[in-house]
């Protein structure tokens, strides 16, 4: 079967976030040394000396407290090689990944080489940190890492975003932006009422096991788990079952309070999915109330149930409330 | 066939809207090491550990217990973690009680958590994939229209919500550990508070908490050690219904039922209003007190509001709901479930401090996630199940 | 308490590309059907379910529960999910029904890899403050576990070509595989390295796919299929994450679940090794002597849909038995970097 089909459509999905990672005590401090251009492991139950630091022994749980500085040089333990580095990696250019041990640390810490080829590295080699132009307190303070003997080198990255903090108080938090990217896919049967919508109809399938007419349909009906078929067209007209007045803006919103968000159960339709009421005043929607779709211009039509910009009162009068009473 | 199992102790953090005080192992150690203390056990202990959390996208890690599997003393044996969305505290409880109540293991150790500090709840709730029509509104503006409909179909009056708000507030501020602590709050004090998703306003609504909570789970032996009593489990439930279908019931929702069935038959209970002396249940906005009381079987349909408004679900009251404050007080997402759970074996337990309620034998802990679909629950007392 | 017997195993067919949702419910729908067919089973019959999958794979929230549509899941069902390779949903089900709380499970796991960038994705499995932030790929990691190996002569490239060789040649077998053929060793050694020391037959494809096992109580077992396969051992243990502070060479992990086992007398083994290096490591911690047949499915490195992959080294090693191949044998799951936690599993005929 073809990998992308036509009838199936995608579209990228991009979930990002600069994540605020309070460090406590034992990361806290192995930051503020870095910032200094300092390492600092500390020392395990077993005697180990762990750089970087852990705040849990691996052998006996307890709360790690001696710390023991560390040098800034130390050997490569193992390696391998990255020819394409990946966005975010510490360099742009063909590094090396590698376990180092830091003179003084007993284990090895995970952080790439400059070796500038592979041939140019190995096991037991002894390399240096390269410390960020700009410190601020984080793990991207060392660079990376260069052979000891080898000339400085450009680092190819940005300090990452440092979290505010009071004048001379120490680093508590790292800043860690995680931005991942995805396509992401329509099933088949949205796919049909997508582009049902693109052309200003709404669509919807039913179920050949319990006979129910779903918008939007899924993959399988959640009831008996078999995929919709039938389409059946429905008017654009409907009630409203329930809602709520939104009052609150928040991170991602993208209307601006307040604003009805309500179910609309469309004529024809047996399950009632979530839009916006608009046209008349938010104190003025009702349950029951009957409600038309205000389209979008045509212009403005694409895959997505936003063509309807919202859905307005009709006038007519309220539908009983036994007509609607089990989609609740 | 099922063995006996009991809580051994218990743990939790000091929830607060942001612990920057504490990486995230630091803030699971800090609920962890209490229940240790509270069990009276060691890490030698422990047999195995159950982790549970909401979504990985809340704190960015993806499987955090492998990360973890060092800080929560699980690194040499077995680790699981549970994600049943925000049932998945009590969920996880489950999953611990069922390792001893099948013999596997003696003693094992729980902990539930969530950081949400470190990204920002509402965007984590709100991500729309692409296609999508963008209404949703959080949480709060998933649940308020069910909450209307409610509302609707019982005929309460509408200062019942503000009524448990106010009393879950109340309670929290007996709670050391609780993150809202608000000894002045009234019923007036709420409803004056700003309208959020209508009918839901500001006061009645759970915060966005960091926390964690911990608890260790024995066999008989082990019930049988702890210095003035175990929590005995008595009966456990969990049950799930998809998010939506056509004709489903969003404010009384089947599953829901079924699993407070299941519960109380499998506890003996025919009258839970009578038979339990005290209920921690998942009430993030104040409305879902009544209509939980419902849907758990405590009075019939239509009637959750009256048992409120007549005040039987305050300290003191025939039914404490919530005296730790609940989910209203403190809402680290991941871990609210847990709490529920932990709470109500407190109360059997007698460790329960300034919300203790008077001679509590039977106490039952309560869950639920998504959209409202996924449901567990757990009745604990202070004497062995008969 | 009663012995727990796998009834019925089905796998979506293992593709680099789906063209179903990152719910899991066009993979999921299709071979829910299989299994019920085969079993004789409804969803009515079923007294627990269980699921394994990651948000973090599909880029959304509460993936899972989109999932469970593809289940009919009304009226309301006993269900629960971790956020682990279904080979511990398997674990939780299992518990189940040892304490006879149910009779019949249903366990699936689905991920659909394509959707994202895996190997950025699973940096995030790291350590957030000190690791995860330098976004090292999985496949750079298992690159520096495997040169460990190599250079301390455990092993050489060659042996992992010919891991990888019979892998593919076994593959063929397996129409549900996603890599097979018949390729020579030297020629798979001239070609470049991906991650030096590892070249493309080293890695685990990506795979889009799905899996569905049936557990029962041995009695019903007994009336579903003629060999059960049973149950008789399940363990798992994790290790520490500080891959530094650990020797990577060896699974402990895995050596104290084997402890725990008895695995005398296996005559096959579905071990979950992404990587050809993997295979021996978990070989030795295994104990597995020369006779002991590895992956006749073709294992990891012809399909490896995550999340399910561990679920399906089970479900083949039951096929065996079911079949009358084998009456002994040992599946393996693993979860996390460089083998860091392992799930092992003792299938006997009854």
């Amino acid at each position: 079967m073809a990998v992308s089909a036509p009838e199936i459509l995608s579209a990228p999905l991009n979930v990002g976030f600069d994540y605020t990672r309070s460090t406590g005590p034992v990361l806290g401090h192995f930051v503020n040394a870095l910032r200094e251009r300092r390492v600092e492991g500390i020392r395990g139950s077993d005697g180990r000396v762990h750089a970087p630091p852990v705040e849990y022994d691996p052998v006996t749980a307890e709360a790690l407290t001696e710390f023991v500085p560390v040098a800034e040089e130390g050997t490569v333990v193992s390696w391998s090689w990255c020819a394409e580095p990946l966005d975010s990696q510490p360099l742009s250019r063909p590094f090396a990944w590698a376990l180092i041990r830091l003179d003084g640390a007993d284990t090895s810490m995970l952080h790439a080489v400059d070796a500038g080829s592979p041939e140019k590295i190995h096991s037991g080699q002894r390399v240096r940190i390269r410390w960020a132009d700009e410190t601020v307190g984080h793990i991207r303070d060392i660079a990376y890492f260069l052979p000891v003997d080898a000339e400085d080198t450009t680092p190819t990255s940005e300090p990452p975003p440092v979290a505010e903090r009071a004048d001379g108080a120490p680093v508590s938090v790292v800043i860690t932006p995680i931005h991942l990217k995805y396509m992401h896919t329509a099933s088949l049967e949205e796919s049909r009422y997508l582009r049902g919508l693109a052309e200003g109809k709404l669509i919807g399938q039913r179920c050949p096991a319990c006979h129910k007419v779903y918008i939007p349909p899924r993959g399988a009906c959640p009831t008996d788990g078999v995929p919709t078929t039938d389409e059946v067209e429905l008017p654009d007209t409907g009630t409203v079952t329930t809602f709520c007045i939104v009052n609150v803006p928040f991170l991602g919103q993208r209307l601006k309070p307040p604003y009805v968000a309500a179910y609309i159960l469309l004529d024809g339709a047996d399950i009632a999915f979530q839009h916006l009421v608009l046209g008349c005043d938010a104190a003025e929607v009702r349950m029951g109330m009957r409600v038309r779709a205000s389209w979008k211009p045509r212009e403005k039509w694409w895959t997505s149930l936003e063509n309807i910009s919202h859905f307005e009162p009709t006038g007519e009068p309220d539908a009983d409330f036994e007509t609607y009473a089990h989609h609740l | 066939m099922k063995q006996l199992a009991a809580v051994l102790g218990t743990g939790q953090t000091h929830h607060r809207a942001r612990r920057t005080d504490v990486s995230m192992p630091g803030l699971l150690r800090e609920a962890i090491d209490r229940a240790m203390a509270d069990a009276q056990v060691e890490w030698a202990d422990i047999d195995a550990v159950v982790l549970g959390k909401a979504p990985d996208l809340f704190e960015g890690v993806m499987m955090p217990e492998l990360f973890l599997a060092d800080a929560i003393g699980a690194t040499g044996k077995p680790l699981l973690r549970v994600h049943t969305a925000g049932s998945v505290g009590g969920s996880t409880a489950l999953i611990a009680t069922a390792l001893v109540q099948s013999g596997v293991h003696r003693r094992v150790l729980t902990v539930a958590f969530e950081k949400q500090s470190e990204s920002n709840a509402m965007w984590g709730l709100s991500i729309m994939p692409p296609f999508h029509m963008p209404v949703g509104a959080g949480a709060g503006g998933y649940f308020a229209p069910h909450v209307r409909s409610y509302i609707r179909r019982s005929g309460a009056p509408e200062h019942v919500g503000a009524m448990v708000a106010a009393k879950d507030r109340r309670n929290g501020a007996l709670n050391p550990y609780a993150h809202l602590q608000q000894p002045d709050i009234t019923v007036e004090s709420v409803q004056a508070s700003q309208m959020l998703w209508d009918p839901i306003r500001y006061d009645e609504t759970c915060p966005s908490s960091d926390g964690a909570c911990a608890m260790v789970l024995g066999d008989e032996a082990a019930g049988d050690a702890v210095p003035g009593g175990a929590a005995w489990i008595h009966a456990t439930a969990m049950r799930t219904e998809p998010t939506t279908f056509a004709g489903r019931d969003q404010v009384n929702p089947q599953a829901g039922r079924e699993a407070a069935a299941a519960l109380w038959a499998e506890a003996g209970i025919t009258d839970p209003l009578s038979e339990v002396d005290v209920a921690e249940i998942y009430v993030p906005f104040s409305w879902f007190e009544p209509m939980w009381l419902e849907n758990l079987g405590f009075v019939p349909e239509g009637e959750g509001w009256k048992v409120t408004e007549a005040g039987d679900t305050a300290l003191g009251g025939r039914l404490p709901v919530n005296p730790s404050g609940g989910v209203l007080s403190s809402n680290p997402i991941g871990a609210s479930g847990m709490l529920r759970f932990s709470e109500a074996a407190k109360q059997v337990m007698g460790r329960a401090g300034d919300y203790q309620v008077d001679g509590a034998r039977t106490a039952l802990g309560h869950a639920y996630g998504g959209g409202s679909q996924y449901f567990s629950m757990w009745l604990v007392g202070s004497e062995k199940p008969a | 308490m009663p012995e727990v017997a796998i009834a019925g195993f089905a796998q979506a067919p293992n593709v680099r590309e789906t063209q179903g949702t990152t719910n899991g419910v066009e993979m999921l729908v299709p071979i829910f059907a299989d299994v019920f067919a085969r079993t004789g089973l409804s969803k009515r019959d079923i007294g627990f379910w269980c699921s394994g999958s990651s948000d973090y794979l599909a880029g959304r929230a509460f993936s899972f529960v989109s999932a469970v549509d593809a289940i009919g899941a009304f009226p309301p069902i006993h269900e629960s999910h971790v956020e682990m390779d279904a080979a511990w949903a398997l674990y939780e089900a299992w518990l189940k029904i040892r304490m006879g709380e149910v009779e019949t499970a249903l366990v699936y796991g689905f991920g659909k890899s394509s959707a994202g960038q895996l190997r950025r994705i699973l940096a995030l499995q790291l350590d957030p403050y000190v690791v995860t932030p330098l976004w090292p790929d999985s496949i750079s990691i298992a690159g520096i576990q495997a040169r460990l190996g190599l250079e301390a002569g455990l092993w050489s490239e060659k042996d992992l070509a010919e891991i990888a060789a019979r892998s593919r040649a076994d593959a063929a077998a397996n129409p549900a595989a996603q890599v097979s053929g018949a390729v020579d060793v030297a020629e798979l050694l001239d070609t470049p390295y991906v991650a030096d020391p590892l070249r493309a037959h080293d890695i685990a494809p990506v795979t889009d796919g799905a899996a569905v096992i049936i557990l029962s109580n041995v009695e019903r077992a007994r009336d579903i299929v003629e060999h059960p396969a049973v149950l008789t051992g399940i363990e798992h243990r994790v290790d520490s994450p500080v891959l530094g502070a650990r020797d990577l060479t060896r699974s402990p992990s895995t050596e104290a679940a084997a402890a725990a086992l008895d695995l005398d007398g296996v005559e096959l083994a579905e071990l979950h090794a992404p990587f050809t290096h993997q295979e021996l490591i978990l070989r030795s911690a295994l104990g597995l002597g020369e006779n002991v047949r590895i992956n006749p499915s073709g294992g990891a490195l012809t399909a490896n849909p995550m999340f399910s992959a561990g679920l399906a080294r089970i479900g083949e090693a039951a096929s065996r038995i079911h079949s009358g191949e084998a009456r002994k044998a040992v599946a393996h799951a693993t979860s996390g970097p460089a083998l860091q936690q392992n799930l092992v599993a003792v299938l006997e005929a009854r």
